[in-house]
């Protein structure tokens, strides 16, 4: 177990394409750390580079006290799930779990220990015996993390292991590997396109996109106080509503509607602001924002309301049996706002008073 | 629902006809005597000299020096078929390895020479490489008649296909296993390869197994003699009134086909399983 320390680490592939750059990231012992973000923009090659299977272009990566950027993945100390389980096809189960142990040149008491205990831990003891083509996918994801378990390792490295399991597996997968980082309280990074896995696994999640680090924070705090209009799109869904309006001194002007931010705004003149669809409220009479819905989704317990305030898109989380009816209003409570800087997407860290009264609608000139 | 009609079936019995008459005449032609054949021609009746043709034909001493039996000339077959594969396997199986898994200077330029060489058959090169196998004294060997072939553009093709086929993350798994090149080689990518090299070891056995011009070249030592030399030496002896022994010369023929269809009857399983099992 060990503290995993990467500072200013960039990647430049050959050709000069830069794929990561200047990431400082500071990983606790015993910590989970999800990276997240959408494809290509570098999270899988920052892992690869932390195991050790991509060169290390700028910066240091230290894995307890050693930097390790030259060191060779064998000797690093980690262990790697993979999106596809790579297991050895020609081995059993049980020599697949041996094969990292045996080049080790483990004592074979010490093997048998380890690989009982591991299949034992993950349930797998009656396929010990089995090719892994003769397995589930769930099974299959369940060796490679036996795999890694039997190595003792210092860090887990988790690159997008259950991408390629059905939904509900998945879910019970999700958990079965929180509670098994739990338990043996080993440092891991991993690594998922799913904000939903990203979510409930961290301990805190890093947002990447474009080669950069966007946000670093524990779940809440990342849903909560966005750092930027794509964390704020990405994570959370739905995603985040997120419209254009302008500042006007007091009031901030949707669309045709004005809210009253009694007495704070973080700045004026044009901004992004961030609704979150479930802090939208439906309100009666004529106040509030003028909400066209386009259509519904059921989702059983919540309703998403798809529709138009003015002219920009508004997702609406509504309770189950909420009634949705042509010309609604909606409102927010003008604490839950976001603002964002309408050129940069970086978030204006400042929220309205929490007793600002909720919006009145006047008609914008 | 197609249902099989009488004429699918007579296109069937037919072309199967076609493909095994051939065999099964020269099979029943070897059982009658030499004088037999030469009066009455092939025939497809069972004749009364099975034993005795077969076993004059494996252990009577023949040829020029009349010191080679049929037995010697197909284990010389074999020697040379098998080494043939063999070696094939071994030389382009870790020549697909070094091009697919390692980065060296040109390597997609050696990949292109050795398989232009595909270009080059033997025969292109029988006098130059018989002048090399000359020099270092190897006539006459089980090594002359060997090595100068091992060098194959067709397998480390294949093999250099299926290499780039195997999911980069099992090297990758490996490499954090502790792995290095030669125990990835030996403990991971033979053992999946090897509905591969069962393949190729069957196509390359039958190539040694049917080599004729590059023997004759190479052997003089009647000792050294194949079976399809063997085969045209009895044919030849048609000295004073002698008559050909044409049930011999047929016996001989059946004969030499049975190793080439034993090895596709034992290596037809694992190449199914090959096809049905995803392996990788």
């Amino acid at each position: 177990m060990a503290a995993i320390d990467i500072s200013s680490v960039g990647k430049i592939y050959t050709g000069g394409v830069r794929a990561v750059s200047d990431i400082n990231l500071d990983i606790k012992d015993g910590e989970f750390i999800v990276l997240v973000g959408p494809s290509g923009c570098g999270k899988s090659t920052l892992l690869r580079m932390v195991a050790g299977l991509e060169a290390i272009s700028e910066g240091t990566v230290k894995i307890g006290d050693r930097v390790v950027n030259e060191v060779e993945p064998a000797d690093r100390d980690i262990a790697m799930v993979f999106q596809n389980y790579a297991l050895y096809p020609h081995m059993t189960v049980r020599q697949n779990l041996e094969y990292g142990l045996k080049n080790r040149k483990t004592p074979r008491a010490e093997i048998d220990a380890r690989v009982n205990e591991a299949a034992r831990m993950l349930e797998i003891t009656q396929y010990l015996d089995r090719k892994p083509r003769a397995l589930s996918g769930g099974q299959r994801q369940r060796v490679a993390m036996g795999r890694a378990i039997v190595r003792k390792p210092a860090a887990f490295l988790f690159d997008e292991p259950l991408s390629n399991l059905d939904a509900k597996l998945r879910v019970s997968m999700r958990g079965e590997i929180k509670r098994l980082q739990r338990r043996l309280g080993t440092t891991s990074i991993y690594v998922t396109h799913d904000q939903l896995e990203a979510m409930t696994l961290a301990d805190r999640l890093v947002v990447l996109s474009g080669g950069q680090i966007e946000q670093v924070g524990s779940p809440l705090d990342v849903y909560h106080t966005p750092a930027s209009t794509f964390v704020a799109s990405f994570i959370g869904s739905p995603a985040m509503n997120l419209m254009k309006a302008e500042l006007q001194g007091d009031k901030l002007a949707i669309g045709p509607s004005l809210i009253s931010l009694n007495g704070y705004a973080p700045t004026s003149g044009a901004v992004t602001v961030g609704l979150r669809a479930e802090d939208l409220r439906v309100v009666s009479g004529d106040e509030g924002m003028p909400f066209t819905v386009e259509y519904v989704e059921e989702l059983g317990s919540q309703r998403l309301a798809h529709g138009v305030v003015g002219d920009q898109a508004v997702t609406i989380a509504l309770s189950g049996e909420a009634e949705i009816t042509d010309g609604m209003r909606i409102t927010i409570d003008p604490s839950k706002l976001h603002f964002f800087d309408a050129e940069t997407g970086k978030r204006l860290d400042a929220r309205a008073p929490a007793k600002a009264v909720a919006a009145v609608a006047e008609p914008v000139g | 629902m197609y249902r099989a009609k009488f004429s699918d079936h007579l296109i069937l019995i037919l072309g199967s006809l076609f493909l095994c008459m051939p065999v099964v005449v020269a099979f029943m032609t070897s059982t009658h005597t030499a004088a037999d054949i030469h009066s009455n021609g092939l025939s497809l009746a069972w004749g009364d000299n099975f034993i005795a043709t077969y076993e004059k034909v494996l252990t009577q001493k023949g040829g020029f020096t009349g010191d080679i039996t049929g037995a010697r000339m197909v284990m010389n077959s074999l020697i040379l078929g098998i080494g043939f594969a063999v070696g094939k396997i071994v030389l382009s199986m870790m020549a697909a390895y070094a091009i697919v898994y390692f980065r060296f200077p040109m390597a997609t330029l050696s990949f292109w020479v050795i398989f232009t060489t595909l270009l080059l058959p033997l025969e292109v090169r029988i006098m130059p490489s018989y002048q090399v196998m000359s020099d270092l004294g190897l006539l006459n060997t089980y090594t002359g008649l060997i090595v100068p072939l091992l060098a194959s553009a067709t397998g480390t093709f294949y093999f250099r296909q299926f290499f780039k086929s195997v999911p980069e993350e099992l090297l990758e798994a490996a490499r954090i296993d502790g792995a290095g090149p030669f125990k990835f080689f030996i403990d991971i990518l033979v053992p999946i390869s090897r509905t591969m090299i069962a393949a190729i070891f069957i196509i390359m056995f039958v190539y040694g197994w049917n080599q004729y011009l590059w023997p004759m070249m190479m052997t003089t030592d009647e000792s050294f003699f194949t079976l399809m030399r063997g085969i045209k030496s009895i044919l030849q002896v048609w000295v004073g009134s002698n008559i050909p022994d044409y049930n011999e010369a047929f016996a001989l023929a059946v004969l030499a086909m049975l190793p080439p269809v034993a090895i596709v009857v034992i290596f037809q399983s694992w190449f199914i399983k090959g096809l049905t099992e995803s392996d990788k």
